[in-house]
């Protein structure tokens, strides 16, 4: 937002491109729980777009960054975030449309030292150089601590406009932005993806484990942000919801997962990931016991469904909260 | 002009916003073009993404959990 103004006021035309990775926040999780639902749930992109009077262009690259999450050259951050992989790509898709829709340029908000892995003095020069964008990539907030670009050179951005922020305080971006006169911002960085998210990376990673292959797919994605997931044997996970928000948007999943919930009693929806047999399916419909009104029942009568919809009931006795390993849950 | 429906029931904002910008790229100006969601966040984007790039919005209106959006290309 503050790099973009930055360059508006030298009253160079900007449009912003926001891309989807799939494992973007965005009030998912407030869109889908009932409890949140009190929250915004504006997407920030275009709420920035719309404070800044700018067109934005939102793009779905979720089968593209697969191979960015999956084999990231320059590694993980502290949980499955490629973040340097993952700004290189993006740099190098930015620098594709810019080709294709007749710009000159490309900026974005990064700045030295604001984050350990990705935005540091090291890894600038490799973002420009391995996305292709070489010095048609503008840093406004920090360009005067960075070689000048291209456009800085050429004169079509006056560098002596630019600044020099450094580091991870914020405190430079808020006097920046008063002096723009904006009194609210969007969340700022590494608060908006879930690859950061230690729970969601450990999810994501019992996924890949279980299916004896690193891939997924966008379900997967969005059903690892919702529900309580307990694994109790290898082969198949139990995706319990874990309020009435979590069961709607789970609903929609029935014709994909087997699902379950309490007939007799009042409780959660579940979904099954994998290949579960009867057995099995006792076992989830205890656990699921467990979670419902029930649980201190002699006994509940589950319902199971298949994703064709055939429905069968069956009677469990609950399982007791000390007879759930603390293994099970992902 | 032409009046046309987009189901994006289960997707989450801001696939909603992407399939109907994509959608939208494949009309002409003074078509209609009905958008059926279940996500509540659309209240918000689709009407943002609208007023950013000129499009008109006719309708919003909730029923039954689900969100339906009427818009115009301009």
């Amino acid at each position: 937002m503050l790099a973009t103004k930055a360059v508006m006021e030298q009253g160079i035309h900007v449009e912003g491109i926001n891309f989807f990775t799939g494992f973007c926040v965005e009030g998912h999780t407030h869109a889908i729980r009932k409890r949140d639902s009190d929250k915004p749930k504006r997407n920030n992109s275009l709420w920035v777009a719309e404070q800044l009077g700018i067109k934005l262009h939102i793009i779905d690259i979720i089968e593209e960054y697969k191979q960015v999450l999956l084999n990231p050259k320059h590694g993980y951050g502290a949980n499955m975030n490629p973040c340097l992989d993952c700004k290189i790509f993006m740099v190098n898709k930015a620098k594709q449309w810019m080709l294709e829709n007749g710009f000159d340029f490309i900026i974005t908000g990064e700045v030295i030292g604001q984050r350990p892995m990705s935005q540091r003095k090291q890894t600038m020069p490799i973002v420009a150089a391995e996305s292709g964008a070489d010095d048609l990539l503008v840093r406004p907030l920090c360009a005067k601590n960075l070689p000048a670009t291209l456009p800085e050179r050429e004169g079509w951005i006056d560098r002596n406009q630019l600044f020099d922020i450094t580091g991870r305080s914020r405190k430079p971006q808020f006097a920046l932005a008063k002096q723009f006169g904006f009194t609210d911002f969007a969340q700022p960085a590494g608060g908006c993806c879930f690859l950061t998210d230690e729970s969601y990376s450990l999810k994501l990673v019992d996924l890949w484990k279980a299916r004896g292959k690193r891939d997924y797919e966008l379900d997967d994605v969005m059903l690892l942000k919702v529900g309580r997931h307990i694994r109790p044997k290898p082969h198949f996970k139990m995706i319990i919801a874990r309020e009435d928000g979590e069961s709607q948007f789970m609903s929609g999943y029935k014709k994909e997962y087997i699902s379950m919930n309490c007939h007799s009693h009042r409780g959660p929806l579940v979904l099954i990931d994998g290949t579960a047999d009867d057995d099995d399916l006792h076992l989830a419909a205890q656990i699921l016991a467990r979670y419902g009104q029930g649980r201190e029942a002699e006994q509940v009568e589950v319902t199971l469904r298949d994703q064709q919809g055939n429905e069968r009931n069956i009677v469990v006795k609950p399982l007791l909260e000390n007879e759930i390993p603390k293994e099970w849950f992902v | 002009m032409s009046q046309e429906t987009l189901n994006v029931r289960r997707m989450l904002c801001p696939l909603p916003v992407i399939r109907t910008q994509d959608k939208v790229k494949t009309l002409q100006s003074g078509d209609i073009l009905t958008v059926e969601c279940t996500d509540p966040g659309v209240m918000q984007d689709i009407p943002a993404w609208c007023r950013i790039n000129g499009h008109t919005v006719l309708e919003t209106r909730a029923e039954n959990s689900e969100y339906v959006i009427v818009l115009q290309v301009v």
